[in-house]
């Protein structure tokens, strides 16, 4: 039996194509313009990975924002469940996930089935979001990827004022006024987006271990910022931006059974 | 951060006094200065009459904002500063206004201005700043019963239509009436983040939208916002709205519309409500002044 899960995110469209239990194949596309073709080129690369043609693919469960709108699928799961379905997969003993991506963020419970007990999201906010980290790295003239690394090299905490990454972004602009240097800055947006995910985890409670998955996981200065707050380690997958396509394409297998 | 583009959030500054009054024969010179997050204003009062403002940009600092914008009221009126009997600082940066006698919060300074501006019969007045939104319900004397606000969130404030001006490339004084020039009204921006209803209408215009229909959904998206602060504290009629905003009519409309009233009209400047406000009490502590002198 192959079967499929793709990830219709905010940013990225994720596929990952699994063979009786084991993955063959997997690939991330930007999702760009056109929700549709980034679809298609994405399961088209990861069949191609597989060595399989995407026709012969038994059952394709879609997830994410986008989920309505993946071509060829024959049923979806929320972000939540199959966030939580992937986890287990991937780790055992993880009780809480977090996942965040772009333009949302979700703190999961689940148990050692990775069945959902309770769950937060943010959805409204760019604050709690990957999308906030990238406006402001933008402001600093910086590439995302220097600026999670920027952040390790703080050893300043200061606290930002606004709560609304629109409202940071002049604060950042005035602490660049103020010669504050770039890693200093970089710490204090992580802690704040940090401090925002991590309220929302408080609210559904924090039981270990601590999983971070989503693309903002890739992030160093991120997670040195969440595990500051929770004064924890956190478990970051290898691959912390498929746990949901990987947990589509098992749920796939369970419903084409 | 762009030096070289064309800043279309900006809104013209200017300054004003009346010429047919003379200010040498008033009893009570008075105040308000209101330096906000993004912009000041300046009001000079004799004897409780509107005689000379001015409203600019705040600039980096919150001291020389207050003293620029009251400088610019007093231009070519043949006071100084030192002529003034009692000035008050009120809006963000109210602490810092080096040369007031008290400060005063925007709240109840709004609460003032709006019942001298738009009659004593107001009773809500929500307040469209710059980087909040105000929902204040006031007496007849104009004094504060309740109020609610959001300083949290850019989206309800004038932040996240300079947001959309800059975007769509039209002058923030020109987004209102554009986008009450569309056939139908287009549904809401569904995102409630301006970072992200910044994306939904970049989607919207690679569809085909029209920038007038992108800011007609975003107008009535920002109405929407508000009226839920609105709807916490309680709406009473008689309604009026102040701040830079109240100058949207592609916002005001649809507000009406929504909470099924029509605001009252000003023949005042909407931005000057917390400054004139604030002019207001000055003189009524100079006159307070005064009494304790002469007992």
């Amino acid at each position: 039996m192959i079967t499929a899960g793709i990830d219709m995110g905010a940013k990225y469209v994720k596929v990952v194509i699994l063979q009786d239990g084991t993955v063959k194949g997997k690939a991330i596309v930007l999702m760009g313009f056109d929700p549709l073709e980034a679809a298609s080129a994405c399961m088209k690369e990861a069949a191609e990975k597989a060595g399989i043609d995407p026709g012969t693919i038994d059952h394709i469960t879609a997830t994410g924002a986008g989920r309505k709108a993946a071509p060829n699928a024959n049923s979806d799961i929320t972000d939540v469940g199959a966030a939580a379905k992937g986890m287990v997969h991937v780790k055992e003993g993880v009780h809480t996930v977090i996942d965040v991506g772009a333009e949302e963020g979700r703190a999961i419970k689940i148990d050692a089935e990775g069945k959902v007990i309770d769950f937060a999201v943010n959805e409204k906010c760019a604050a709690g979001a990957g999308a906030f980290a990238e406006s402001m790295s933008r402001a600093l003239e910086v590439s995302l990827e220097e600026f999670g690394k920027l952040s390790l090299q703080s050893d300043k905490s200061i606290p930002m004022n606004a709560q609304c990454a629109v409202f940071a972004e002049s604060e950042v602009v005035s602490l660049v006024h103020a010669k504050t240097p770039k890693r200093d800055i970089s710490r204090a947006v992580h802690d704040a987006i940090a401090s925002r995910i991590v309220s929302m985890v408080r609210r559904v409670g924090i039981n270990n271990d601590i999983a971070l998955i989503g693309g903002v996981s890739h992030n160093p200065g991120f997670v040195d910022a969440i595990q500051r707050s929770l004064e924890t380690d956190l478990i970051v997958p290898e691959e912390p931006d498929y746990v949901s396509a990987l947990g589509a394409a098992i749920v796939a297998g369970e419903r084409n059974k | 951060m762009n030096e070289n583009k064309k800043e279309f959030w900006r809104w013209k500054e200017y300054n004003w006094h009346d010429e047919n009054k003379d200010p040498k024969s008033a009893d009570i010179i008075s105040a308000g200065v209101d330096v906000g997050s993004v912009s000041s204003q300046a009001v000079i009062l004799l004897d409780g009459e509107l005689y000379a403002y001015s409203n600019m940009r705040t600039g980096s600092d919150s001291p020389n904002s207050a003293k620029n914008a009251m400088n610019w009221a007093l231009e070519n009126t043949g006071l100084t500063i030192d002529d003034l009997h009692y000035t008050v600082g009120t809006g963000y940066g109210r602490v810092n206004v080096p040369f007031s006698d008290r400060a005063i919060t925007e709240i109840a300074c709004h609460a003032r201005g709006g019942n001298l501006m738009y009659g004593n019969t107001v009773r809500t007045i929500l307040d469209m700043g710059g980087q909040d939104c105000k929902a204040i319900l006031c007496d007849e004397k104009g004094k504060v019963k309740n109020f609610l606000m959001n300083d949290k969130c850019a989206a309800g404030t004038g932040r996240g239509m300079e947001v959309f001006a800059d975007l769509l490339a039209i002058p923030i004084e020109e987004v209102g009436e554009m986008s009450l020039d569309v056939e139908e009204e287009p549904p809401p921006v569904s995102s409630t983040c301006v970072v992200f209803a910044k994306s939904e209408a970049s989607s919207l215009l690679r569809e085909g939208w029209s920038k007038k229909k992108v800011l007609a959904a975003y107008c009535s998206a920002m109405a929407h916002r508000v009226v839920s602060l609105l709807e916490r504290v309680g709406v009473e009629k008689d309604f009026a709205i102040t701040g830079g905003i109240a100058k949207n009519a592609g916002v005001v409309k649809r507000l009406e519309k929504e909470l099924n009233v029509t605001a009252l009209k000003s023949k005042y400047d909407t931005q000057i409500a917390g400054a004139f406000g604030a002019a207001l009490f000055a003189r009524t502590l100079t006159e307070k002044q005064r009494k304790k002198a002469s007992a």
